[in-house]
């Protein structure tokens, strides 16, 4: 039913841009990365590390100054369906209904109306979003839109899932239950997931690899596998251990974030 | 309540002699006119046509249907071009920087400094009225429909893009709705803009209508029939407000506490 992950190849990707100031950041300095399909992956790091940089490359929305981008062997060269986008801001469009929201991409790829209904059907009942159907987003809370935002992604079908922070907003209750949604969701369909956190516990959470950051330029300072089965414990030792690990690594890219703010060359 | 206060205030006035009727009539004589304006000139004969049609045969309700063609006309021929228009340069810069400049200009021109021109392009009736509406109501629209697409959040054309749409879906189901706040109150000023230059050209280029009528009525010093015409025209004004309200309100259920 749904199409197979796709892989990523991330190879030699730098970014360069001048800040409304005048500055010359370099924000991605020489990432190499190879996600393979189906990987749950998470970038960590302070703001400021071009995590979100990085996704808005993979998305195709804002292309690398150097390096190349394959997505299921295919260079990137623009923003596409094929590689779904779930923003922190939710950015549902608030004069569509939930299930129009839903169906707007399943539109766009020309389905008739009986399979778009029906579609929209499966995903409003996969995300528990039923009794929502006919609200506007407006009448919803963080969490709701954010699975509404979900659901109109996962409609189209995509072969990898881009996540910029998609938690960020919510609460901790909100959160912790969209990540195990996030989680079976996930297990059950495939995706190639690529999750931009700051959260070191959510990315343990939720991930196979973690990818940890360095504040500019952004490199990658460590490549971490997960093993720990789902779902996880976050009071297993083995967790807190590993917290304790990453913690420190993205402290120190903390430190040097605070060190450059107080030295007035931040620009975020 | 307080009108109905500044009305017995009034009528009291009048009634205890202290008003000239000719400066400013008690509101009793000005009602007796306004329903003398209203109601059918010549007693029902079934010859000439329905009951119907002999009701609606006041000099009132022509003059008003009168107004209300020539608001309409003109409001649906300048809306109608200030909104495609508006759509390109808002979302087309180079559209807009184009055009800007020229639409900068004649901006601030008040449709009433038309009234030469318009005579003298389109002669006397309704073609000369029908063209100042038009400006008047060109450019509120065009106005805020440029606005209204220059501040659709980026996010949105993102995850539009995102989701497979091309340039024409962005548009059209993305640009045109978002904008739609900016766009309905264009409209609004727009068809309050419809009325004042309504009754202007109605004052110099044509021989019926609200306007045209208000001012025949003062080359007889029929002041109560000035201001029944004055509060005709409030009524239809109050109208049309509301309805443009519940089409916005209806338009705009999504938008309702977005505001900030």
């Amino acid at each position: 039913m749904s199409r197979s992950p796709a892989s990523i190849a991330i190879q030699g990707v730098h970014k360069r841009f001048t800040t409304a100031g005048g500055t010359d950041v370099v924000a991605l300095a020489g990432i190499d990365l190879a996600i393979a399909p189906g990987e749950f992956v998470c970038l960590l790091g302070p703001s400021g590390c071009g995590k979100s940089t990085l996704l808005n490359a993979i998305s195709g929305f804002s292309p690398p100054s150097d390096g190349r981008i394959e997505v299921a062997g295919r260079t990137v060269t623009g923003p596409g369906p094929d590689r779904g986008m779930v923003f922190q801001e939710y950015a549902l469009f608030p004069w569509m209904t939930v299930a129009q929201n839903i169906a707007f991409g399943l539109q766009i790829k020309g389905l008739d109306k009986a399979a778009i209904a029906a579609e929209v059907e499966r995903w409003l009942a996969l995300l528990r979003l039923g009794e929502f159907r006919d609200r506007f987003p407006k009448d919803l809370s963080g969490g709701m839109r954010q699975r509404v935002a979900i659901a109109r992604v996962l409609a189209i079908d995509p072969p990898v899932l881009l996540m910029d922070e998609p938690f960020g907003a919510l609460d901790a209750l909100s959160r912790r239950a969209l990540q195990d949604e996030l989680v079976k969701i996930w297990s059950e369909l495939g995706k190639t997931i690529v999750f931009v956190t700051h959260s070191i516990e959510e990315a343990i959470y939720l991930a196979d690899r973690i990818v940890v950051m360095t504040y500019r330029p952004g490199t990658v300072k460590a490549d971490v596998r997960v093993t720990m089965p789902r779902p996880r414990d976050s009071s297993d030792p083995a967790f807190n251990t590993l917290k304790r690990d990453l913690g420190a690594m993205v402290m120190a890219e903390q430190a040097r974030h605070d060190e450059a703010e107080r030295a007035g060359l931040t620009m975020d | 309540m307080v009108p109905v206060a500044l009305i017995a205030l009034w009528q009291a006035a009048a009634s205890a002699g202290w008003l000239n009727p000719q400066v400013l009539p008690s509101p009793a004589a000005v009602g007796l006119r306004w329903w003398q304006y209203l109601a059918p000139t010549q007693a029902f004969d079934p010859a000439q046509g329905s009951r119907f049609m002999w009701l609606i045969s006041g000099e009132l309700l022509h003059d008003a249907a009168g107004s209300l063609y020539r608001v309409l006309t003109g409001f649906i021929i300048g809306a109608g071009l200030g909104l495609p228009l508006g759509l390109l340069m808002g979302a087309n810069d180079r559209l807009f920087k184009l055009l800007n400049p020229l639409v900068q200009i004649l901006r601030p021109i008040p449709p009433i400094a038309y009234i030469p021109l318009a005579i003298l392009w389109f002669g006397l009736g309704n073609p000369p009225a029908v063209f100042l509406i038009v400006i008047g109501a060109f450019f509120p629209v065009l106005m805020n429909t440029i606005a209204g697409v220059r501040q659709v959040d980026g996010i949105y054309l993102r995850a539009a893009r995102n989701l497979g749409a091309d340039q024409l879906t962005v548009f059209r189901r993305v640009m045109l709705p978002a904008a739609t706040p900016y766009i309905l109150s264009g409209m609004r000023i727009a068809i309050g803009t419809a009325f004042i230059v309504v009754i202007v050209s109605e004052m110099i280029a044509v021989n019926n209508g609200l306007g045209y009528r208000i001012l025949e009525a003062r080359e007889y010093f029929w002041s109560d029939k000035i201001i029944a015409g004055m509060f005709t025209i409030g009524l239809l004004g109050l109208g049309i407000d509301l309805l443009m309200g519940r089409l916005n309100h209806h338009l705009l259920r999504w938008h309702r506490g977005l505001e900030h």
